[in-house]
């Protein structure tokens, strides 16, 4: 994890250079008024990958462009729009990458087919390694 | 000079390894007893002439000589000394030399204490050591010299990550290292043992203190890094699942799970092939994650090393060595029998079930971190993080948490679950209240789960003790005590953090006050203030909690100029239930500021569950070596009896 | 006793020695490509970036011809570097028209003024919302949009010199 200070030379300090002027966006830091539609956006914000820090999601980010999401997911929660149309429209725009939460398709079965196997290797090995007692 | 001394010693110890793999194979292969007394004297010199050649490098930081093109791009002499030491290992070169360093060091230490293993083992084992040393010092003379000089001095250095400047980071990276490396030895006791067919409980014994030790750097090193990322990231966040996460949790699992099985080995000489294999494969994963860290092919790291040349020749070393040692594995395994079988409710039976457990568990993260190499290669880029990693590991963890509560209790070779029925429906009741507990206060369903089985846990990892008088147990046994207690009070932590956080994002003007959960923050002032090479905006934030005495904060939003970077430095007001987090962020509009608060439920109990865990590796550890000194002691006592009798 | 099983670890770290090696040889693409390509530009209506250009709304890319969009920042450094690329597309007879994500109009005023302005029409993206709603995932990046407002083609990064030429030729296709 030492490189992880490394990792964090892209995520967390943003070069000087490159921050703009402008205010942030209304609702990059700020939350909902209803604390329900705000714990969806969060779970929602927790789960998209921000575009500009490679590995992070958009909820731990300073980069502006995080906030940007950030203020897109509020509004259209407030606006009624459901979590998971948000990430499918995100997903329609950045495809698998933007989404944290892999969805089972024909690039990402063995990630779900995998643990099954390994269940199914554990149960094996330990019914092998048992005597069977009568 | 300096330079020169250490590139001198580092050349030596790397011929010294050379000879150490050398002299330790021919020993081992032909029982040559004039060959074989170079062998331990090899392993400690180049033992000596490493760290030499590390302290030569901390030097020429501690001096900050423009000169050594390392300091150079990496130092400043602005920098307060610690940091300049730090940035000695704060870098590729540096790294991989303290890496050699621990390797050749810890050779060092088993070549000079290490009575137990017949000789030829302990050569075989000692020219492993050698063996893979010296690949490393291969990579260090051939491609990433520390001690390269610049032809022209530089006037001034490029100074280190500003993230790298802080005290808990200057000396996370040695404490990770000690567990990624000391796992080295447990590598080489493997590929040892299976080259002299010599699997047997006294090899378990003997390797079982080194993977102890190492073990217990790496659940500190993890702790440490978790709780950095924590307060230095400024968003709350104490675990991301992240590649380079993952690469320190993955030698850790495996690592936990071959401590089980050299327990069996020892106690029961059995799993012998299944105990090799994770000995190879605990050090295996900590190369793997140095490769994927330092290759830069899976994350974009682009602090180290990300250079084709150099991710080529680690994953060449990759190749030799792991492929190397799972081929010797292959090969030799089958003529290792494995042992007996087990009944399911025994000791071994539990341990067995936790074993298969963790490895699954570790194939999982292993899947998870591959797997978006795997579909980079087929053109199409994919993210696994939280969602995947948190209920998919909750198969595995889940059941295995559940042995947990009565393993313990199980006595070896055979046992009824009826014996320990009243422990177990103590266990169980403990789960239940847990239970009603975290369904009362409305928690998610993974910390339901979480503050559940912990809260069982924390209750059965104490019953072991229930009835005997606490002088008389064994410190290996309060070590495990001890450290399963640590994993319940973690995992009670992370489900409070995760089910009870509250956040409070509000701009507010000097003098405003904000509330999170029970706290009352009030913005007091803004002022700015300099440190050695950074400027910064220093809030001092009033937080009262439930009307109390007020708290004074400190969080700062600080510009370093060299190079110019901005980080967020947050304030922690901790109480013994839980941490207040809050974190000073920029102008939101003329007067007023944004902050950020955070009000976590025990969530410090993630930290204090680590280290338990680690202490308890300690007191187990201490045991061990107590228990081997006696014996020692004893038949040495009656060696010297017999021969007063002859 | 089979021995197959035991070169099963062998096996694994195999297939992961083959993906790491051949990843090592691919060259590393950290970029996020949009997957809006082939697909209609959103409904969109953006305030003029600059006081001397109109402002940009879909109808304006809806009307027949090819275009290049090229999203920009004032305060983005390598845009200023690929000012002179667009000035020759420019030149070459390509359409091209701005959008400038989170920008003051006295800094797109002042950046045009020292860069030049090679642009028809600048959009005011304040809140990224353009960029997000076509894939794009940082400053600069051109797009090739068709006169029927289909998005054609993304170039991400700044516009070497050598890129010229490839990104008329996009701009033909997408007008035949």
């Amino acid at each position: 994890m030492r490189a992880l200070a490394g990792l964090l030379l892209v995520l967390a300090a943003l070069p000087l250079a490159a921050q703009d002027a402008m205010p942030p966006a209304p609702y990059a830091y700020r939350q909902l008024e209803d604390p329900a539609l705000e714990a969806r956006a969060q779970g929602l914000m927790e789960t998209l990958r921000c575009l500009k820090c490679q590995s992070q999601s958009i909820a731990d980010s300073d980069a502006p462009m995080a906030g940007d999401m950030r203020h897109q997911v509020r509004t259209r929660i407030a606006a009624g729009e459901d979590p998971e149309a948000i990430r499918e429209w995100m997903m329609e725009r950045y495809g698998d990458y933007v989404s944290y939460a892999p969805v089972v398709s024909r690039t990402t079965w063995p990630l779900f087919a995998g643990p099954l196997v390994l269940l199914g290797i554990a149960a094996l090995l330990i019914w092998r390694r048992f005597r069977r007692s009568a | 000079m300096i330079a020169e001394l250490g590139l001198a010693a580092l050349w030596m110890a790397a011929a010294l390894a050379a000879l150490q793999l050398a002299a330790g194979f021919l020993a081992a292969r032909q029982d040559d007893a004039e060959i074989a007394i170079l062998v331990r004297p090899a392993a400690v010199v180049q033992g000596v002439l490493c760290a030499f050649a590390f302290a030569m490098l901390v030097w020429l930081f501690a001096r900050t000589d423009l000169s050594v093109k390392l300091v150079a791009m990496n130092s400043h002499s602005d920098k307060p000394l610690v940091f300049k030491l730090a940035g000695a290992w704060g870098n590729h070169e540096g790294s991989m030399l303290l890496w050699v360093t621990v390797m050749s060091a810890a050779g060092a230490l088993i070549a000079l204490v290490e009575r137990r293993l017949p000789d030829r083992t302990m050569q075989a084992t000692l020219a492993a050591q050698g063996f893979v040393a010296l690949g490393f010092y291969a990579f260090l003379l051939f491609s990433s010299n520390p001690f390269e000089r610049l032809p022209i001095p530089a006037l001034e250095g490029n100074g280190l990550n500003p993230l790298l400047q802080d005290i808990g980071l200057a000396f996370h990276p040695p404490t990770l290292y000690l567990g990624y490396v000391g796992l080295s030895v447990a590598f080489s006791f493997a590929v040892g043992a299976l080259l002299t067919r010599q699997v047997t409980p006294d090899f378990a014994r003997a390797m079982r203190p080194w993977v102890l030790g190492a073990w217990i750097f790496l659940t500190v090193g993890i702790t440490a890094g978790s709780y950095w990322a924590y307060y230095e990231l400024g968003w709350g966040g104490w675990w991301f699942w992240d590649p380079v996460e993952n690469a320190s949790l993955m030698p850790w699992l495996a690592a936990t799970a071959l401590l089980h099985s050299a327990s069996v080995l020892a106690a029961r000489d059995a799993l012998r092939a299944w105990t090799i294999m994770l000995g190879v494969v605990a050090f295996s994963m900590s190369m793997v994650g140095t490769f994927l860290v330092r290759s830069g092919i899976l994350t974009s790291v682009h602090a180290f090393a990300v250079d084709p040349e150099r991710g080529t020749f680690i994953l060449v070393l990759l190749a030799i060595y792991i492929g190397g040692a799972l081929a010797v594995f292959g090969l030799r395994a089958g003529s290792v029998a494995e042992g007996g079988k087990f009944e399911a409710v025994s000791r071994e039976g539990a341990l067995v079930i936790n074993n298969v457990l963790l490895s699954a568990i570790l194939g999982v993260v292993l899947l998870g971190t591959l797997y978006p190499l795997l579909t980079e290669a087929m053109g199409v880029r994919v993210s696994v993080g939280p969602p995947y990693f948190d209920p998919v590991g909750a198969i595995f963890v889940v059941p295995m948490l559940l042995v947990m509560l009565v393993g313990p209790l199980l006595r070896w070779r055979q046992d009824r679950l009826a014996r320990v029925r009243r422990s177990a429906i103590i266990g169980m009741v403990a789960v239940l209240a847990g239970l009603l507990l975290a369904i009362a206060l409305g928690a998610g369903v993974l910390p339901t789960l979480g503050i559940a089985l912990g809260a069982g846990l924390a209750v059965a990892s104490v019953l072991p003790l229930k009835g005997r008088r606490l002088r008389r147990v064994p410190l290996a046994t309060r070590g495990m005590v001890t450290a399963h207690l640590g994993i319940a009070v973690a995992l009670l932590g992370m489900a409070s953090e995760s089910a009870f956080s509250e956040e409070r994002l509000a701009a507010i003007k000097v003098g405003q006050q904000a509330s999170v959960g029970p706290w009352q923050v009030t913005l007091a002032a803004v002022d700015p203030v300099a440190g050695p090479n950074w400027t910064a905006l220093e809030g001092v934030m009033l937080a009262s909690y439930d009307g109390g005495a007020p708290i004074e904060l400190h969080p700062q939003a600080r510009s370093f100029w060299s190079p110019p970077q901005e980080t967020t430095e947050s304030a922690l007001a901790t109480r013994w239930n839980g941490q207040l987090y809050a974190v000073l962020g920029k102008a939101a509009d003329g007067e007023r500021w944004q902050v950020r608060l955070w009000w976590k439920p025990f969530v410090t109990l993630i930290w204090y569950g680590g280290l338990l865990v680690a202490l308890g590796g300690l007191l187990a550890l201490l045991g061990r070596v107590r228990d081997d000194l006696r014996r020692r002691y004893v038949t040495r006592k009656a060696a010297e009896r017999r021969e007063a009798a002859a | 006793m089979r021995g197959w099983r035991f070169f099963l670890p062998l096996g694994i770290f195999a297939l992961f020695l083959g993906i790491a090696g051949y990843q090592l040889t691919q060259p590393k693409d950290d970029f996020v490509h949009s997957t809006m390509i082939g697909r209609p530009m959103p409904e969109f209506a953006m305030r003029p970036a600059s006081p001397d250009r109109p402002g940009l709304s879909l109808a304006d890319l809806k009307d027949g011809t090819p275009k290049l969009l090229n999203i920009w920042a004032s305060w983005c450094i390598p845009c200023a570097a690929e000012a002179p690329q667009l000035a020759a597309l420019k030149a070459q007879g390509a359409p091209i028209v701005g959008v400038a994500i989170r920008d003051r109009p006295e800094d797109v005023a002042a950046f045009l003024a020292r860069y030049g302005n090679p642009f028809d029409r600048i959009g005011a993206d304040d809140l990224s919302e353009l960029q997000l709603a076509i894939g794009s995932s940082g400053v600069p990046e051109t797009f090739v949009i068709d006169g029927d407002g289909i998005i054609r083609y993304q170039h991400i990064g700044d516009i070497r010199a050598s890129d010229v030429p490839m990104l008329m030729e996009k701009l033909r296709e997408a007008g035949r």
